[in-house]
């Protein structure tokens, strides 16, 4: 390569130019001209030959934001692969638009008395794509392929599941070593979800790349970064519902390409639209814009305990300078500015609007003279820390807000930009202050603070760990009692949020367009898009 | 001929084998725990443990190297930890995809490249001079990502001619195929027709400038067979070199491109993997497209001898 560079240096040095005579040089032009005209006529030809519209009316077409990653739910670890799962996998039960729990292939079910046994119903005349009958044999495999395939993601969540008995046909048993009330929604998600046992066993370390389920639509093709269509399941238990021949899921991951793709007509639904592109979709009459609020929420994790680092830094420290960090944030300004209004404001680790939410600590006003009066009494007017944040615009936008903001009651915040991967690494390592990290929740608001705050869990980057918390959550895990279990989330919101290892900001929208004609879309919290009942 | 193309052979071996070293070495520089990524969002410890030891992550470096060789020597580059395929099949996929998006870029660049730095040359100072060397300045100053899009707001928003993004494969429907791949073939293409512009001319320029293409004149040959037959065919070699390198940057993906347009090919799948430390797809992907480099500036070295008689002798 060295050696054809070197010649190429040496033979384009431009050497003293003598030009040619005027006609030669004017029939010469007039010659080669023709001949790029004869090319670009033909190519124009090729193109205005080409173009024509070719759609299949009965293909949904979504843009995605990203590439789902394997179609195996038991070993599926992303967002937006849960988009895909929605139209392909059916799982136990599924939420609401309230979050409440909705039969799918479970029809009922009933807690033990002590709550260490919970028996399901299971829904007749159900088949997987592969024509296998859906049974009680089946999700016995299920369940216990999730809790042993090695690699499973779903282990952690099915931790309290000791074994599944078969009652009959269509009951099952599922027995657990305590109660553990996260269980049915856990079962709403991947962890509910049924694959063919009889495909899993055929093809133990592929089953990823041609899955096959029993919701609506099957596996029929993926491309890997390019497009996994599905195809509709003609024996589907629900059939009546489904109004389409065929799903394809494209991910795009430049949102202003996926919108153009939606204005184009290549698409007929996007997800994760740009908050910036809201107000601009919602004048145009083609589009229907849906906007719902997260189940998770956008925040900054402080390191309080996670390594050395935490007793070295006054955030880290001293809680008193974490209320004045927190006393300096205007939520709704950060969700004005770096989200166009998109999001609502929150301090808990679920939504204001949650019945979960902790209404004995409200969020807080922005307050900077309370704020700078409690860094006098610290002893340090003037902290200073540094924030990670992950590279992306929204990131960015929001720590440059909060540092603005900050600096008002006297914090000096130097913004470290990190690629997501390396941050998560440092985050794990304990190598941060404070780290703008969002989560994209769960149904049930145990998904959204048992790992994070109950001692040595893996997603406890603050290092957070108090004897009298982690007998709480443990005691909200084992209560089945709606108002029990808000009665302990606020007891951990006064024990938690007085010590703010993490500084909640805000809850996003999930923002979706779609084409105007699509009818029947359903607005669930978790962000997912249910195929049913989508018509155009 | 023979001894030099088997010497420049003989000399691809050692130099794919380095390149194997410094895949391996380079991507062990990357931040952060692979497993730990792979693992996603909830981080379960007990994937993180298996991920772990599906990577070898436990085991010294040279030994993770040797697992990896030795699979790649059997054809086998491993399977992508994410979405649980061969990465020979991936690489299988995208390689038509690519292929196709650099041939049919460079065939643009070509046609557009080498008649517009003849020109120029030719008609130095002339007002067609000036156009090519507007347009060469416009093709390297302007960005892909931009261009594309605004080329997508245009062609596919605005007059609705053209497909947004996205790939269809030929044997699907060969129509939608061209149709999906125009504008990332123009948009790649205009930046090279932009470069072999610059080379073209100034080549040419030289060569016009020799004696022989004065006594060629002086002989009164006709200029057509003057320019192409004489002066053109000793000026093409540094446009070979060039077209090599730029095909060779092409196979190895247009990350920016295929991001816009969502052209499913290598470049999107490296760095997809980059960001998702899929070791097995970075590798396998990086390893393919080196020596599919390496092979492309062998044929540019063996096309010398085609095109140039003094350095048979």
């Amino acid at each position: 390569m060295f050696i054809l560079s070197r010649r190429l240096v040496a033979t384009t040095i431009a050497p003293p130019i003598s030009p040619l005579p005027a006609p030669l040089r004017a029939s010469w032009v007039a010659s080669i001209m023709a001949s790029m005209n004869v090319i670009a006529a033909a190519l124009l030809l090729l193109v205005v030959g080409l173009i024509s519209a070719n759609v299949g009316a009965q293909t949904l077409r979504i843009g995605l934001a990203e590439d789902p990653d394997v179609l195996d739910p038991t070993l599926a670890r992303s967002f937006v692969g849960r988009i895909v799962f929605a139209g392909l996998c059916d799982k136990l039960f599924d939420i609401d638009e309230k979050l409440g729990i909705v039969p799918q292939l479970a029809i009922s079910y009933q807690w033990s008395t002590d709550n260490k046994i919970l028996t399901l119903k299971l829904r007749p005349g159900v088949t997987f794509h592969d024509g296998e009958k859906f049974n009680a044999a089946a999700v016995k495999f299920n369940l216990e392929r999730h809790k042993n395939l090695p690699g499973s993601s779903r282990r952690g969540e099915l931790l309290p599941l000791t074994s599944i008995e078969v009652v009959d046909e269509m009951t099952v048993k599922l027995i657990l070593s305590a109660p553990f009330s996260p269980l049915l929604t856990v079962l709403t998600d991947r962890a509910g979800m049924m694959v063919s046992p009889k495909a899993a066993q055929a093809s133990p370390n592929s089953f990823g790349s041609k899955p096959v389920c029993s919701g609506p639509f099957k596996f029929a093709d993926r491309v890997a970064q390019d497009r996994i269509v599905l195809e509709r399941y003609a024996n589907y238990w629900d059939k009546s519902a489904i109004h389409f021949d065929k799903i394809i899921y494209q991910p795009i991951v430049d949102s202003t390409v996926r919108l153009a793709n939606l204005r184009a007509g290549q698409l007929d639904f996007i997800e994760r639209v740009a908050s910036n592109d809201i107000s601009g979709l919602k004048a145009e009459k083609k589009f229907n814009v849906a906007s719902i609020t997260e189940l998770g929420y956008q925040g900054i994790t402080i390191n309080t305990g996670k390594s050395d680092i935490a007793q070295k830094n006054p955030l880290g420290r001293d809680a008193r300078v974490r209320e004045a960090f927190e006393l300096s944030l205007d939520r709704a300004g950060i969700v004005q500015v770096a989200a166009d209004g998109e999001g609502e404001v929150g301090n808990q680790w679920v939504a204001p609007n949650s019945t979960y939410y902790a209404k004995n600590v409200p969020v807080p006003k922005r307050d900077i003279a309370r704020a700078k009066a409690l860094l006098k009494e610290a002893g340090v007017p003037n902290p200073s820390f540094t924030l990670m944040t992950p590279t992306t615009s929204d990131a960015q936008k929001v720590a440059q807000i909060v540092q603005a903001m900050a600096k008002e009651a006297g914090f000096d915040i130097k913004i470290q930009s990190t690629e997501f991967a390396t941050s998560l690494n440092l985050a794990d390592k304990g190598q941060f202050e404070a780290y703008l990290l969002n989560w994209s929740g769960r149904a049930d608001p145990d998904g959204n603070i048992f790992n994070f705050y109950a001692c040595k869990q893996p997603l406890n980057y603050p290092g957070y760990c108090k004897p009298e918390v982690d007998a709480l959550l443990n005691k909200s895990r084992s209560t089945l009692d709606v108002a029990q279990r808000s009665k302990i989330f606020e007891q951990i919101a006064a024990e938690v949020l007085k010590d703010r290892p993490v500084v909640y900001v805000y809850h996003r929208h999930w923002l979706w367009a779609y084409n105007k004609k699509l009818t029947g879309l359903r607005t669930i919290p978790d962000g997912l898009i249910r195929v049913q009942g989508l018509k155009m | 001929m023979l001894t030099y193309f088997l010497k420049r052979l003989a000399a691809v071996i050692p130099t794919v084998f380095f390149v194997t070293v410094m895949i391996f070495c380079l991507q062990q520089l990357l931040p952060g725990d692979p497993a730990v990524i792979l693992a996603g969002e909830d981080q379960d410890q007990n994937t993180v443990a298996y991920l772990r030891q599906k990577m070898h992550l436990d085991e010294p470096l040279p030994v993770r190297y040797g697992y990896w060789i030795s699979g790649v020597m059997r054809g086998d580059f491993g399977d992508s930890l994410r979405i649980q395929q061969p990465v020979r099949q991936l690489i299988q996929d995208k390689l038509p995809v690519t292929l196709e998006l650099a041939a049919l870029a460079m065939m643009i660049a070509l046609l557009i490249g080498i008649p517009a730095g003849i020109v120029s040359a030719v008609a130095k100072d002339s007002a067609w001079d000036y156009l090519a060397n507007i347009f060469a300045l416009w093709g390297l100053s302007t960005p892909n990502f931009w261009l594309g899009i605004l080329m997508i707001l245009l062609f596919s928003v605005s007059l609705g001619w053209l497909p947004a993004s996205g790939y269809v494969s030929p044997s699907e429907d060969l129509k939608a195929n061209l149709l999906s791949m125009i504008m990332p073939a123009f948009v790649l293409g205009n930046a090279i027709a932009a470069v072999l512009m610059r080379h073209t001319r100034s080549a040419m320029l030289q060569v016009l400038n020799t004696d022989y293409v004065r006594t060629a004149r002086a002989k009164g040959l006709k200029e057509n067979k003057v320019v192409l037959k004489h002066a053109l065919r000793n000026a093409i070699m540094p446009i070979i070199t060039l077209g090599a390198l730029e095909f060779g940057t092409l196979l190895s993906g247009a990350v920016l491109t295929e991001q816009v347009f969502s052209i499913p090919g290598f470049g999107k799948l490296i760095v997809d993997a980059v960001f998702n430390r899929d070791y097995a797809v970075v590798q396998g992907v990086v390893l393919f497209t080196s020596t599919i480099y390496i092979v492309l500036n062998l044929l540019a070295d063996m096309a010398y001898f085609l095109v140039n008689p003094r350095l048979r002798g």
